[in-house]
């Protein structure tokens, strides 16, 4: 059977069972549309919420990225996982206890105002757009790759099918489904992975294959990976070339903007008790953890092949790299959709992969003959393209194709689905129109899931270029604005509405204005970027991708002078944050 | 439910919170980061050991973490009597 045919069967079977679920865990309440009616056993939440959280990005770039910056890498691999220990300490068994259905709802009623709520709103609304036109766009690539057709078309199917799904089930209908794409994603992920490390070194265990010997010869993977790219005039992989403080700021913004996630955060409102959020969320990060720790095997031995191919033989020697005429059919393939580029520069009909930005390693280069790097590979494609690389069957291929869109899709349905929370429940019920009935606000809450698709798909149809731009600003955001506020709400009963708001807003302008100045987002007619993005003119070393942790200290130190130069909170509020501390309903009598 | 064992229950889970952050930051940022250099003098099977916290370790304690958490947890809201049901 040939490869497209593979593809659109076991991808078109992975849609039925998606549609299937949604049918039959339709939405009947407001309680069922934003939190699955608080019925959800914690595995299953963990299931869903590792499905929610890993998106394309995760399961379609991230080994790759890690394949080309090595050690570099693990600014992502700490940076997405470490967030979810905050998580679980420090705010989901508090939000489950205050019991209600958003993250804005939280804020304006622990701050006991509107203008927080309607902060929060906006925050919601731009990290999570920010996000969903990444995931769409990652849709439509698979798409277009494995069924061969175009972009657009692929697109429009993934709207349809996460239409769907969110509109019709709500939270409900979207956990029961992130289930299912939870274990095709991890299945189509491990499979090849198993497969390669087989190969590579003989050991199924891709964590463990990772620092083990090749087959065959005495030498470990990693030392042998440093060993071959330093001697094509790379960096060592197993070591790094960003400042210290930058890995650190990098890694605690991700972490802590992970934490401050709205899409995250609200899946822990749909368990049942305070205990099962806690546990729930170790759930989430073991499954998580069985994606991110196979990732870093996948990257290293991806770009081992990768060499492999390109330089069979002796480095220096004439014919140790690859003849373009003997290349593989994978380089073909990928050669075609413009990922993998072949320039012959030095015309001697072979494959020179090399850094040509090294100029220690120049000369050498020089006297070998090779006149520039002739190897462009998009980091893309690594995950995509492994299967091929080493040869495994059709049908690993056409599980990968799978995969990718499962995470691509659960990922956007649980965005569009805290989107349509803060449309129907936070704005018109909570601010415009508070009389308003169950039935309309479920009516509004479709309705807003609907027009949120349509502007999803809109913006991975033709992607601004500041999509990739803001990924980073949205975490910071994140990190700088709601972590702090939710965090401070929990931990200090002084904190009031004052204190809050100005802190959200330090946060958040600080950490917006050093990121448009560096890399320019909204303002590029007035001149942004100001600054040249280099680590000479960053603040302490810092780059723009680390800058909301510093936005969020100034956050939290601006919170709490404020708070405490201003009266404190109600005695109702004070009351309201002991309740929410511990598991058990605390009766009016004891406050 | 009496206010003083309610906020003996907050300062015991406040501690908690305290040891599982110290480790987190510990294996993470400390092995995986501000260490790794003097760690990769160390090996373990084909790891550099600073390395291997960065991206294998450090994730493992996260999730034992989380678990150790939930399990004391549990523990303190019974020893309190302020669990649920």
């Amino acid at each position: 059977m040939s490869l497209q045919v593979l593809t659109y069967i076991v991808v078109g079977a992975s849609f039925a069972l998606y549609i299937g679920i949604a049918i039959w865990s339709r939405a009947h309440s407001t309680g069922d549309f934003y939190i699955a009616g608080k019925g959800v056993s914690p595995v299953a939440n963990g299931m869903a919420t590792a499905a929610d959280w890993m998106s394309a990005a995760s399961f379609i770039s991230m080994a790759g990225i890690i394949a080309f910056i090595g050690y570099d890498g693990s600014v992502y691999l700490m940076g997405w996982t470490g967030g979810y220990v905050l998580l679980a300490l420090l705010l989901a068994p508090y939000l489950r206890k205050f019991g209600k259905f958003t993250v804005p709802e939280f804020i304006a009623e622990r701050y006991y105002s509107k203008t927080a709520r309607i902060v929060a709103v906006i925050c919601l609304i731009f990290i999570s757009f920010t996000y969903v036109a990444g995931q769409m766009r990652g849709v439509g690539i698979v798409f277009s790759r494995f069924l061969e057709v175009d972009v657009t078309v692929g697109l429009i199917i993934g709207m349809a099918v996460v239409f769907t799904y969110a509109v019709l089930g709500g939270m409900k209908g979207i956990t029961y489904t992130q289930v299912a794409q939870y274990c095709v994603l991890i299945f189509a992920y491990t499979v090849p992975a198993i497969f390669i490390a087989i190969q590579i070194t003989g050991n199924p265990i891709p964590q463990l294959a990772f620092g083990s010997e090749i087959a065959g010869t005495g030498t470990a993977l990693l030392d042998k990976l440093d060993d071959i790219v330093t001697s094509l005039g790379f960096h060592e992989y197993t070591t790094g070339t960003k400042s210290t403080i930058d890995v650190f700021c990098i890694t605690m913004a991700l972490m802590v903007g992970t934490a401050g996630l709205p899409h995250v955060i609200v899946r822990f409102f749909t368990v049942p008790r305070v205990r099962d959020a806690r546990i729930s969320a170790g759930y989430a990060l073991l499954f998580i953890a069985i994606l991110y720790t196979t990732a870093p095997a996948v990257g290293s031995m991806a770009r081992y092949n990768l060499i492999n191919t390109v330089q069979p033989g002796e480095i220096g020697v004439a014919d140790g790299n690859l003849d373009y005429e003997e290349r593989p059919s994978w380089f073909d393939t990928w050669e075609q959709t413009g990922l993998v580029g072949f320039d012959d520069r030095n015309g001697d009909g072979r494959i020179q992969y090399y850094n040509d930005n090294n100029p220690a390693f120049a000369e050498k280069a020089f006297e070998f003959g090779w006149q520039g790097n002739e190897l462009t590979v998009d980091r893309d494609i690594m995950v995509l393209a492994n299967p091929e690389i080493a040869g495994l069957p059709n049908w690993v291929i056409a599980l990968v194709a799978a995969g990718g869109i499962a995470a691509a899709l659960s990922t956007a349905a649980g965005l569009l689905l805290v989107i349509s929370a803060a449309v129907s429940h936070d704005l018109i019920k909570g601010i415009f129109v508070p009389q308003i009935s169950e039935a309309r606000e479920l009516l509004a809450g479709r309705v807003a899931a609907a027009f949120a698709i349509l502007v999803a798909g809109y913006l991975g149809f033709d992607p601004p270029g500041w999509v990739a731009q803001v990924v980073a600003f949205a975490f910071g955001l994140a990190a700088a604005s709601l972590f702090p506020v939710i965090l401070l709400g929990i931990f200090f009963k002084r904190i009031n509405k004052e204190g809050a708001i100005a802190g959200m807003l330090t946060g958040l302008f600080f950490t917006y204005g050093y990121i448009e100045f560096f890399k320019g987002l909204f303002l590029k007619w007035a001149g942004a970027p100001w600054g040249e993005n280099v680590a000479a003119n960053w603040l302490f070393g810092i780059s723009p991708e680390g800058i909301g942790v510093i936005g969020m200290c100034l956050n939290f130190v601006v919170a709490l002078v404020v708070s405490h130069l201003t009266a404190p909170p109600p005695i109702e509020i004070q009351h309201m944050v002991e309740q929410i501390r511990v598991p058990r309903h605390i009766n009016e009598g004891d406050m | 439910m009496q206010r003083s064992n309610r906020l003996r229950y907050w300062r015991a889970n406040l501690r908690l919170v305290a040891i599982c952050l110290a480790i987190w930051f510990t294996c993470s940022y400390g092995f995986g980061v501000l260490l790794v250099d003097e760690l990769n003098t160390l090996r373990v099977g084909g790891f550099k050991l600073g390395f291997w916290f960065a991206q294998q370790g450090s994730i493992y304690i996260f999730v034992a973490l989380i678990f150790f958490y939930a399990w004391r947890m549990n523990h303190i809201d019974r020893k309190f009597d302020v669990h649920e049901d």
